[in-house]
């Protein structure tokens, strides 16, 4: 319904549509060339949301007895964003992983929500990879592979430091957009919405590139059975350090983890009157808490 | 060898961001236990003016690039203008605000500078010569000590956790050129849309008042929104109250929404699940209103009231009236 090219870009459609499915039929897509697209997308395994997460004695890492596994709720989106584009513009999604053994499960995932292949990077000298040697493995596996963007999540919800979209989009010398709610593609270029503090941004980048996923992209399909049953015979490449050719020396380090600082006890205002309650827990925000 | 330790200033609209007092402060203290100096980076279009203010918390050098193509922010013309400076003059530590803009500029400087950094920081200190940076892992569940090897060592503040000292310094201000070429930028702003309800952004509020399920209902956050009046409180929300739609997703606090460090959160009819307890833990201090005495908010709060949340706020709001008044 809107043809690419010249027009001026009407701000609304993103930010008034819904991010449904509904919405999406109506907007073609044109990636400026003929050809298929060729998506890749990001994910890596991490604890459920749930998990109870115990420090090890020795403070070297966590103890990973009992968790569940599960693919970063973040990468989720990517993925998401992955399919519905190719499901569009026609082309290929490829599933990236750095992760032990176990992360072929959150690949076989993806594969089962409809991407097409996958790339395992299983190497136990990357284990407690930083950001940059994780972007490093991701960008000499993605190089070697046709990709006109790149979908991650903004950040995994285990070490949280949302570095390695960007460090990968450096070293693989495209653009970043980062932390985004809504994406667009026409015209050779993408349109995306990233919220900032009290205001949000129409950001438009050139293809390809790197974009980081937030919760609002899109809602996330489950994996249906017969989705299941053909992912097993989706092909998966498992590479190494030496097959990618990178150094496995981080550069940050956590030297020790810890639990969380404890709080002091915390103490429940007592009393049948709601009026009464009230007042008191004023008077102690007032007079100890001096915060109000 | 790699000197002394930097911050990048974040402002907007020519006046700065209160994380970068929060950065120049921090740094300052860094900087006297090594015995060397503090300098900071102002990028941006017409912010020369400003740039000296630093001086006030503590910065020595203000090293400015007043440049058209660095407004507004994009991350490409950032991390090329900072990149540039810091290889010029190798310091040892670089930090910066993680704020949405510190985020996304600092994990591209990781990339440009080849180094490490700890992300979103709630303390940092000096052992040794060498930055130690804490910071929340697994959402608050444990906590790293994080160091980095090669340099600069670069951390990422968290906003509203970092006191503001001033240290009267210099802040004398040096100008440079951006080096940029148009062909680097491959982003562009093609518009802002300001949020006009004029309140402090959630990541930044000093009170927040948050609602959840037990609100049951868009309609009744207008006793929440009357609590935050009184206080001069943001408002947030707790996932189930985003997901129902009562709520703008940007109101959500937790591992999927923001997170927040304020001095007092008020948590209204939210049972306090480990996704949220992950976006509040660091607030200084928790109240609790939830009629449910083993509700797991309770678990963190100070102050915790076991009641009918349509009851006891209402009747909050008028004590707190009466108390401000
Ligand atoms: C991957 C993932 C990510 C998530 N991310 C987030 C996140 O970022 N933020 C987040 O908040 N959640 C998140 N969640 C959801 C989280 O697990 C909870 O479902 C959610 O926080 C519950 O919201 P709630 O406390 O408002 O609702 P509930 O758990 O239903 O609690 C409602 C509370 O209100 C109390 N109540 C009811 N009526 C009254 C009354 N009249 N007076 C007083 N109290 C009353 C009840 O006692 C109860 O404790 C996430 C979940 C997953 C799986």
């Amino acid at each position: 319904m809107r043809p690419g090219g010249k027009e001026n870009f009407n701000i609304s459609i993103l930010w008034n549509a819904g991010a449904g499915p509904a919405d999406a039929a109506v907007r073609p897509l044109c990636i400026g060339k003929e050809d298929d697209v060729n998506i890749v997308a990001c994910v890596k395994q991490v604890p459920d949301t749930e998990a109870m997460i115990k420090v090890k004695p020795d403070g070297s890492g966590i103890d990973e007895a009992g968790i569940k596994w599960v693919m970063n709720p973040y990468d989720e989106f990517g993925v998401e964003e992955a399919l519905k584009l190719k499901e569009k513009q026609g082309g290929d999604v490829t599933i990236v992983s750095l992760g032990p053994a176990r992360a072929m499960e959150t690949i076989r995932t993806a594969l089962a929500m409809g991407a097409d292949k996958g790339i395992h990077i299983n190497d136990p000298a990357l284990e407690g990879a930083d950001a940059y040697v994780t972007a490093s493995a991701l960008a000499a596996a993605i190089k070697a592979i046709p990709h006109d963007i790149i979908f991650c999540g903004q950040r995994a919800i285990d070490d949280d430091s949302g570095q390695v979209g960007s460090v990968l989009a450096e070293m693989l010398g495209l653009p970043s957009v980062t932390i985004v709610t809504k994406a667009d593609i026409e015209g050779g270029a993408i349109k995306v919405i990233k919220p900032i503090e009290g205001a949000q941004l129409l950001i438009e980048s050139s293809l390809p590139c790197v974009v980081t996923a937030q919760k609002g992209l899109n809602e996330p399909r489950y994996a249906s059975l017969p989705g299941i049953m053909k992912a097993k015979k989706k092909p998966v490449d498992v590479k190494d350090a030496a097959a990618l050719g990178v150094s496995a020396e981080v550069k940050a380090k956590v030297a020790k983890f810890v639990p969380p600082p404890a709080r002091p006890p915390g103490k429940i205002v007592c009393g049948d009157d709601p009026a009464a309650k009230a007042a008191e827990l004023g008077r102690l925000l007032r007079e100890e808490a001096k915060v109000i | 060898m790699a000197k002394g330790v930097w911050i990048v200033a974040e402002q907007r609209d020519g006046a700065y961001r209160k994380i970068s007092f929060e950065l120049a402060s921090t740094a300052r203290k860094l900087a006297d236990q090594l015995g060397e100096e503090v300098c900071a980076v102002l990028l941006g279009s017409g912010i020369e003016g400003i740039a000296g203010e630093l001086g006030k918390y503590g910065v020595d050098k203000v090293y400015v690039a007043d440049d058209a193509a660095l407004e507004p922010y994009t991350t490409d013309a950032h991390a090329t203008a900072v990149a540039k400076i810091v290889k010029e003059n190798d310091p040892s530590i670089l930090l910066l605000g993680a704020s949405v803009q510190g985020k996304d500029l600092s994990a591209r400087l990781v990339g440009k500078l080849a180094t490490g950094m700890a992300t979103d920081c709630t303390d940092v200190k000096i052992d040794g010569g060498k930055l130690v940076a804490f910071r929340p892992m697994y959402a608050g569940k444990c906590f790293g000590e994080v160091t980095v090897a090669s340099t600069p060592q670069m951390a990422s503040l968290r906003p509203n956790v970092f006191s503001i000292v001033e240290t009267a310094k210099a802040g004398e201000v040096v100008k440079f050129d951006a080096g940029l070429d148009a062909s680097q930028i491959k982003t562009k702003v093609l518009e802002v849309q300001k949020d006009t309800s004029g309140k402090v952004d959630l990541t930044e509020a000093n009170i927040i008042v948050s609602g959840g399920r037990g609100m049951k209902g868009p309609e009744n956050y207008n006793i929440i929104e009357e609590l935050a009046d009184v206080l001069g409180a943001t408002v947030g929300a707790s996932r189930a109250a985003v997901d129902a739609g009562w709520r703008p997703q940007s109101d959500q606090v937790g591992q999927t929404g923001k997170i927040v460090s304020p001095n007092l959160y008020i948590a209204c009819g939210i049972s306090g699940a480990i996704q949220h307890l992950a976006g509040m833990s660091s607030s200084k201090y928790i109240v609790a209103i939830n009629k449910d005495n083993e509700a797991p908010i309770f678990t963190k709060a100070d102050y915790g009231v076991v009641d009918d949340l349509f009851k006891v706020v209402p009747e909050f709001t008028q004590v707190c009236k009466k108390l401000l008044a």
